[in-house]
């Protein structure tokens, strides 16, 4: 049996917009995928927590703070902290992020940075994508 | 991941193997039985709490704010909450999760080492939990939880699985979902150790109190009356589980008023449920009542098992038989009589 494919989306920190992650996790559960929600102002080691209970496949972590630079790289640490190894997820990014910013972003561990506009079609894909990929390597 | 190092990992309580555990055993991987043969002989001391009850009640609040009681009381907790997943698409919106309490309160239950909290989808499944529900409490009893909490899929009447797993159902109510005929009616409200009418400072709430009480009383009259009858054992056959647990427990189901996000109510609940266990224990319904279940769950893992062996043995060519049966060369109970013998032999 092929294994479902999780998704933890999360919301970190102080920073109340939650439409956006609302909007992609209920287009991510008509794309087949099982999706939690963690629900606003999670601190970075709760959403590391419910990564490694949860057994997630991704995590996608929204933000509309500007903090993604701090909180995304802490969340990670927490994740391999908690005895979960992030490597072997694929790392999210969602919200307004500065496109200079990327490259930075992604050199601590983030796979794919998506910003206001993204048709979804190009979010599933990426997971359906990204997800193959690391499994096979696992 | 290994299975060795699974086991080895659940054993010395670390929470990672566990959450992987649960992912072989929900997805069917072969690891996932080996990992549950592994660790049964550590398994039947959690007390595992069922909280069912219409969408929108309050279960994940009421799970969250007993699991913050529990806690104080020293107990741990391990929680499965079950959402609903699409028929249609396979995909699902897991949000029992985002209920648990995390920076208002002192106690940080989503980091707290003494919490495991693990959201599943039913996956299409009818009757308010997820096919491998039992076995994923299974791997938190045998992790050490003492408390595990499942929290159904919002049922609607007839959702009454939750008996099969838990040794306590809680059913949550609230205030203005029906007059007393909605209460009375057969299926879920059946079901119930332990009544919760939640939202209790919503008007009503003494109503919907009285109304459950009411029918409460009818059961144990109803079960006075009908053992009583010239019929009495034709009742008891027909009656079945629910009957049978009246008519035998002597325990009386009390009915709480929570008000959960405010944590009224909840120690009152936490003291029913722990009574309740210890009522199990002493009369003796603990082992008798996972005796029958263990008798059920054997006989569909056997049946499922001959079922897989007639797909795989070639010494049985099932196909034909049946083929043969078609043509009227031969009728049905024959057959299976002879396929039996060849299994048996």
């Amino acid at each position: 049996m092929e294994k479902k494919i999780r998704v933890l989306v999360a919301k970190v920190g102080l920073d109340g917009h939650d439409r956006g992650a609302k909007v992609v996790a209920r287009f991510l559960r008509d794309a087949g995928f099982e999706v939690i929600y963690t629900g606003l102002h999670r601190t970075p080691q709760e959403v590391a927590m419910a990564a490694v209970e949860e057994d997630v496949d991704v995590i996608g972590i929204s933000l509309h703070s500007g903090a993604h630079m701090t909180l995304v790289p802490k969340v990670l640490n927490y994740i391999r902290e908690y005895g979960g190894n992030p490597d072997e997820l694929v790392v999210l990014v969602g919200g307004i992020v500065p496109e200079d910013e990327f490259d930075e972003l992604k050199t601590k561990g983030v796979d794919g940075i998506f910003i206001p506009g993204t048709p979804i079609s190009e979010i599933v894909d990426f997971i359906n994508q990204k997800v193959k990929e690391k499994r096979n390597k696992a | 991941m290994e299975v060795d190092e699974i086991v080895e990992g659940i054993l010395s309580g670390n929470k990672r193997y566990l959450a992987r555990a649960i992912t072989y055993v929900e997805n069917e991987f072969p690891e996932g039985k080996e990992i549950l043969k592994r660790v049964y002989g550590r398994t039947g001391k959690a007390h595992v709490v069922g909280i069912t009850g219409f969408p929108g009640v309050g279960k994940s609040t009421i799970v969250s704010k007993l699991t913050q009681e529990f806690r104080r009381r020293g107990k741990t907790v391990g929680i499965v909450a079950i959402d609903p997943g699409s028929p249609f698409t396979g995909g699902a919106l897991l949000g029992d999760r985002l209920r648990m309490d995390g920076l208002d309160t002192n106690r940080d239950l989503w980091i707290d080492p003494g919490v495991f909290f693990r959201s599943m989808s039913s996956r299409g499944r009818a009757g308010g939990l997820a096919a491998k529900t039992g076995d994923a409490v299974r791997l938190m009893d045998a992790f050490g939880f003492d408390v595990v909490l499942v929290e159904t899929v919002g049922a609607g009447q007839s959702e009454v699985d939750i008996i099969e797993v838990a040794d306590t159902s809680i059913v949550a109510l609230m205030p203005e979902m029906g007059d007393d005929i909605q209460i009375n009616k057969a299926g879920i409200l059946e079901i119930g150790d332990i009544y919760v009418v939640n939202k209790a400072d919503l008007g009503g709430a003494e109503k919907t109190e009285r109304w459950i009480k009411a029918m409460l009383m009818m059961d144990e009259e109803a079960v006075e009356i009908l053992t009583k009858t010239t019929h009495a054992q034709e009742y008891e056959v027909q009656s079945g589980k629910i009957f049978d647990k009246i008519a035998r427990s002597g325990w009386k189901p009390p009915v709480i008023k929570t008000i959960a996000d405010k944590g009224e109510g909840i120690p009152e609940l936490a003291d029913a449920i722990e009574e309740h266990f210890k009522y199990l224990k002493e009369s003796g319904m603990l082992i008798e009542t996972r005796k029958k279940r263990l008798t059920r769950e054997m006989t569909e893992i056997l049946v499922n098992e001959i079922k897989k062996y007639l797909r795989s043995n070639r010494a049985v060519d099932f196909d034909k038989i049946v083929e043969k049966v078609t043509s009227n060369n031969l009728d049905p109970h024959t057959a299976v009589e002879k396929i039996l013998k060849s299994i048996l032999k």
